[in-house]
This record gives structure tokens, C-alpha cells and sequence, in this order.
């Protein structure tokens, strides 16, 4: 995973809250076995109107998302975050953010940085009355920076270390395989498993 | 444990019973805790990438024993002894079966007996349990919660993680009491409970909470009603949902197929007898309801905390005082198609949809099977009624409901998540709108321009056979042919 400690690119206004993981990237573009390749899919509902925000030339290359509260909220999939990424943002700030978004960006590189709505609204207007003003989002000092605006940003301890890092998270696991095992031999048996298969 | 712990919720208990390795430090700057996992549900869409994953780090499935997968998010519901027409669907099926396969996993295909949606297969085998771990790279997972399992939906990575080490790495949630007393009234079902406190709530009420859902009216409910409670918590914004286990878990749980047998049973019942918040242990947030008030409820709106009694109208967006439910709720009508007033039960539908991980047990299709039966269907609805697995189709069959289904004029499909998310060819054209037994009501959800109604079994039988929106009670006067 890439390391990030800072990241600067144009700030896009989405003035919407609980936009859900099926107006990030809808169900139809689940049914893709790689890994990559979803730019297209991003909002793909919202982007057949041609005046929606990434539509815009000025935002168009856009690689900071500022939205409204509850982002990313309904389905698990990891897709939204792909397709954000694939797309080329780098960060999303919003004012709350559903739990399994906010988890899987952490794991994918994607900077989720907690904003207080009354700077998000600051933000807003920054962006729409200068359109392509660039956002600096800084895990370091966990502040963003638009135009004359700073504020500061919620991102836990965990996450930000690893993003900074850039450390993949099953080879963290993996150094405490031994505790993996020892746990393993002293679940009790009336545990269920899946193999030799039963059927009614 | 000892005596002298300090009292624990159910949440906390199944955690602490599953720590392999506690994260270092205290209070906010606390690692993650290692968490094993007890059960591991796949199914085609989130999984690919993650046996990719594992591939291309030459990883090993850890645990092929506590895994097991299903095809059922775009798998079609008509013909399914055809080779499935969509292409992509088509490659996403074949290559859960090629990954299977080479992974060891058990699989259940299209055609097996116990092929159906994941949250509908795990329980029906006896594979979920009480006090146990379970995942799934699916936001529906919390259903399994209702047999005092810890059950929540992950993302790919999440999967791969899992896949590779039987493990996750995780923050403790915290613990939300939802206290339901009293007793629901005739036509009231554990849907409308879960509405109603989505409602009370909202889509981000339960952000970072496990939700144990307790009181009498919770106690009351069979074991198909408290999975559709449950199976809804993520819509609150909540993780996981909860429902202590009882004489009816173990009821439902004995005899199953991968259910503990002989001395093995004795113990786990012991254990599972264990597992209920303590007296005096304490919640991070408590919401009460009250059951005897609960009417039939249904969405109005675009997300699934934008519902009403069914007996009420229609919000207006002036009807609220913050600015951004304003605009949330404009935007919703003018995208339902729906005016500020309107009584709800005005509403006409084209579609019912009984179906999906909500509502797509014997339960709810024996519940609405008797409000149809030798009733007439509106001429102009459809009806398509999706089985969640093909051993509850099996069942069905043999209680007769398919034929009281096809006597209604209602379309008995084969089993699968279908029209809840529109995967599958199940899918609701521009403007449509439906009534619909499954969990989201966001937009294009259920097909592109699609409108949906999030209701009841009994609401879907009821308004399949008046045309509009419509609860058993107002089928009084709608004659019956014996």
C-alpha cells in the first residue's frame, strides 16, 4: 500500500448527505472480478446528468471529496472505495462517516478525514465560488487546508499510522500467527464446522 | 470468568470470548483487538478480489472448515437450469465455483438444495450459533445476531483478511440497548419493530454501536422474526445486532444439521445460557419503544429512515426543522414521485416484491400466503415472490403456498437476493414503484429509477391485493372464495 502524509488536489463540493454506497458505485458494477478499473463506475447514476458536479470541468480532476454527513452509509461494498481511488481521489472529508466505509478506506490507502459540518459548509462555499481550489489534506498535523480555510480533521490513531505507513494488514496479522494457533487449540469442540459437509 | 468481573453486556461477553491477541495500549489509544472468527460466509460478488488477493500473495485459505459459500446476489430466479444469460454475472458465478474449487470451499450452486442467500443458509444448516463470530463481505450479515451470535458484514479486504488468518483486527463497538415492551398488535410484525426504530433513530443512529435488542415484545418473537430484526440494525448505521439467546434459539438450532449433537449439545447449551447482558451491566446508549403503540410502517422516502405509520400521510419537507432533512425530504418525493399529504395508503403500487434476507423465510411466506389466500390479486400489480433459499422453496411446496402464490396470480420464482438489489434480471423499470418486503429503499436500488416501498410480509400481501398501499386490516371488506 502507497504511504500517505500528505496529500493536495482539487476540492470537489457534493453538497449531499447519506450518499450510500449504492450512489457511490451502483450494484450493477459489482459483477467485475478485479480489483481495478471502477473509475467509470463512480456515481455512475448521478453522473448520467450532465450538470452533476463531477460533470464540471473544474472539478473533473478532482482527488478530494467533500461531502455531506453520513458518507459511504448502506451496503458493505469495498467497491466504493475502489472506485473513488480508481477514480483519483485520495481523501473524502465529510462530517460522519457510516463504520464499514470508514474501515475499508482505511485499509485501501483512501484518507476518511472527519470534518465538523460547519467547516465542511466553509468549504463548500470556498470551492463553489472558487472552483478548482486545491485541498490539502495533511495526516500529520490532521488538518486540511482550502483557500484561507484550516481546520482540523478526526482520523483515528490506528489508521493514520498505517496510512502513513502504508502497511498491508494481513501482514500484520500474520506476525501473531503463533496466538492464532494457541487460540485454535482451545476452542471447544461443540463449535461448528463447515467440513465434512451435513444436509438436512 | 470470574465472579468478581465487573457486569458485561451479550455484545461484550462474545468479544471478550474471542480475543486472540489484546491491542496494546488504553482508552482511545488502543489497538485494535485480534478477533477470531468462527464462521466465514462467501458468496460471488465480494469475494473474488479477495481469493485474487490471496493468490497473488500465494496465501493459503486458513480455515476451508469454518467457511462456506453460496451463490445467490445475481443469480437468476427463472430458468435456472440455463446457462446464465448475463455475461458478467455469468463469469462472477464461475469464478466463485473455480475459486472454490481450488480453495477447498464447500459450495452451494444454483440447483443444490441448499443453494439460497447466504443469511438464509447459514441458520437453516445449523452453521449459526449462539455466541459465535460470524462475517461475510455482506452488510446483512447483522441477521445472524438474532441467535446471540456477534455477526457483521465486512468489506473485500476485510474477506481476504479473514481468508489468510481466521482473524480480524478490530476496535470494541460500543453497546446500544433497544428495550421493546408490550405486545404487538394483530397485523404488527417484527419489520414494522425494526422501522419504527430506524426511524426513531436514523440511518446514522447506530454509527459504531451494537444494537441488543431486548424487552418482552423482543422475547415474544420466533426465530425468522428477531433475523429480520436484526438483518435491518445496519440500516440504523449499526454494525451488528443482537438478540439474547432463549429456549427458542435452542429450539430452533437442535437438530440441524450442523448442530451440536449428544454430550457437545449439553455443553454449548450451558455456554449459550451464559450469554445475556448481566444484571446492572452498562449500555453506551439505551432507546426504548413501545410495542402496544407499534402500528404497520412503511417508507415514504429514500433512505429507510424515511418512514411513517401506514396510516399516516406523506411528510412535507416544511413538516421538519433541520434544513438538511428539508432538502433530503424534497428531494426523496420529487424522486418518489410523491406530494407532501398524500395518505399513504393512497399510494398505488405496480410491484410487490416478497422476498430478499430480510423477509424470505417460511415465516413470512406462510404470513402472507394466508392474507392472499382466496383473495384476488389487483389485476394491475405484479407479484414475485423469491424464496431465500431453495430449501425454504422446497418447504413451501410441500405446505402448498406455491399453489395458494399461483393462485393469486403471483410469480413463484426459484431462490435468491433478486429484486432486493436488482443483480439479477429482477428489476424495477423507470418510475416503477414497488412494495417491497427488503431492506432498502435507496434510489435505483431495486432497478434504475425504481421506487421503493420498504414493507411487511403482511403489508405486501395486503397491498398486492388492494393496489395501493394497504394493511390486512383494511382487507375487511375484501371478499374471500373458499
Amino acid at each position: 500500500m502507497e504511504k500517505i502524509i500528505t496529500h493536495t488536489g482539487i476540492g470537489v463540493p457534493l453538497r449531499s448527505s447519506n450518499v450510500d454506497t449504492d450512489q457511490i458505485i451502483p450494484a450493477v458494477y459489482l459483477k467485475r472480478i478485479t480489483r481495478t478499473g471502477f473509475e467509470d463506475a463512480l456515481f455512475a447514476g448521478w453522473r448520467r446528468d450532465e450538470n452533476f458536479i463531477l460533470n464540471q470541468e473544474a472539478y473533473k480532476h478532482g482527488s478530494v471529496l467533500v461531502a455531506g454527513p453520513d458518507f459511504g452509509t448502506g451496503s458493505s461494498r469495498e467497491h466504493a472505495v475502489w472506485a473513488l481511488k480508481d477514480y483519483g481521489f485520495k481523501a473524502v472529508l465529510s462530517s460522519r462517516f457510516a463504520d464499514i466505509f470508514r474501515g475499508n478506506s482505511g485499509k485501501q490507502g483512501l484518507v476518511a478525514a472527519e470534518v465538523a459540518q460547519s467547516d465542511i459548509e466553509l468549504i463548500w462555499k470556498e470551492l463553489e465560488n472558487n472552483p478548482g481550489t486545491q485541498i490539502t489534506v495533511d495526516l500529520e498535523s490532521r488538518t486540511v487546508q482550502c483557500g484561507s480555510i484550516s481546520a482540523p480533521f478526526q482520523i483515528d490513531d490506528y489508521t493514520r499510522w498505517r496510512l502513513m505507513e502504508g502497511l498491508d494488514d494481513i501482514g500484520l496479522t500474520l506476525q501473531h500467527e503463533d496466538a492464532i494457533d494457541e487460540y485454535e487449540s482451545q476452542r471447544p469442540s461443540f463449535k461448528p464446522k463447515t467440513l465434512p459437509a451435513k444436509t438436512a | 470468568m470470574s465472579a468478581e468481573q465487573s457486569p458485561q453486556t451479550l455484545a461484550e461477553k462474545v468479544w471478550n470470548a474471542h480475543v486472540v491477541r489484546r491491542g496494546e495500549g488504553e482508552g482511545a489509544a488502543r489497538q485494535p483487538d485480534l478477533i477470531y472468527i468462527d464462521l466465514h460466509l462467501l458468496h460471488e460478488v465480494t469475494s473474488p478480489q479477495a481469493f485474487e488477493g490471496l493468490r497473488l500473495a500465494g496465501r493459503k485459505l486458513r480455515r476451508p472448515d469454518l467457511t462456506i459459500a453460496t451463490e445467490d446476489h445475481n443469480t437468476p430466479t427463472l430458468d435456472i437450469d440455463k446457462p446464465i444469460a448475463d455475461l458478467t454475472s455469468r463469469t462472477q458465478i464461475n469464478t466463485l465455483r473455480d475459486n472454490c474449487k481450488e480453495f477447498g470451499v464447500r459450495l452451494h450452486s444454483l440447483g443444490d438444495k441448499e443453494q439460497g442467500i447466504v443469511h438464509v443458509v447459514g441458520p437453516q444448516l445449523g452453521l449459526t450459533q449462539p455466541g459465535m463470530t460470524v462475517v461475510c463481505g455482506d452488510s446483512h450479515t447483522s441477521t445472524h445476531g438474532a441467535f446471540g451470535a456477534l455477526a457483521f458484514g465486512i468489506g473485500t479486504s476485510e474477506v481476504e483478511h479473514v481468508m489468510a488468518t481466521q482473524s480480524l483486527s478490530l476496535k470494541p463497538f460500543k453497546t446500544m440497548a433497544i428495550n421493546v415492551e408490550g405486545t404487538l398488535k394483530p397485523g404488527v410484525t417484527s419489520k414494522d419493530i425494526i422501522l419504527a426504530v430506524i426511524a426513531k433513530i436514523g440511518t446514522g443512529g447506530g454509527q459504531g454501536y451494537v444494537l441488543e435488542y431486548r424487552g418482552s415484545a423482543i422475547r415474544s418473537l420466533s426465530m425468522d422474526a428477531r433475523m429480520t430484526i436484526c438483518n435491518m440494525s445496519i440500516e440504523a448505521g449499526a454494525r451488528a445486532g443482537m438478540i439474547a439467546p432463549d429456549e427458542t434459539t435452542f429450539n430452533y438450532v437442535k437438530g440441524r444439521p450442523h448442530a451440536p449433537e449428544g454430550e457437545d449439545w449439553d455443553a454449548a447449551v450451558e455456554y449459550w445460557k451464559t450469554l445475556r447482558s448481566d444484571e446492572g451491566a452498562t449500555f453506551d446508549a439505551e432507546v426504548f419503544l413501545d410495542a402496544d403503540e407499534l402500528e404497520p410502517f412503511v417508507t415514504w422516502g429514500t433512505n429507510p429512515g424515511q418512514g411513517v405509520s401506514l396510516s399516516s400521510n406523506v411528510p412535507s419537507p416544511e413538516d421538519f426543522e433541520d434544513e438538511n432533512d428539508r432538502q433530503a425530504c424534497a428531494r426523496a418525493l420529487d424522486y418518489m414521485g410523491l406530494t407532501g399529504g398524500t395518505k399513504m395508503k393512497d399510494i398505488r403500487v405496480d410491484t410487490v416484491f416478497l422476498g430478499s434476507c430480510t423477509n424470505s423465510r417460511m415465516e413470512d411466506l406462510r404470513a402472507a400466503a394466508e392474507i392472499i389466500k382466496g383473495r384476488e390479486k389487483d389485476p394491475q400489480v405484479r407479484m414475485i415472490v423469491v424464496p431465500g433459499s431453495a430449501r425454504v422453496r422446497l418447504e413451501a411446496e410441500a405446505e402448498g403456498l406455491d399453489q395458494i402464490f399461483k393462485d393469486f396470480g403471483a410469480e413463484w420464482r426459484f431462490a435468491g437476493c433478486s429484486m432486493c438489489l436488482g443483480m439479477n434480471p429482477d428489476q424495477l423499470s423507470e418510475g416503477e414503484r414497488c412494495a417491497s418486503t427488503s431492506n432498502r429503499n435507496f434510489e435505483g436500488r431495486q432497478g434504475k429509477g425504481g421506487r421503493t416501498h420498504l414493507v411487511s410480509p403482511l403489508v405486501a400481501a395486503a397491498t398486492a391485493v388492494r393496489g395501493t398501499l394497504s394493511s390486512p386490516s383494511d382487507l375487511a371488506n375484501v371478499p374471500v372464495s373458499v
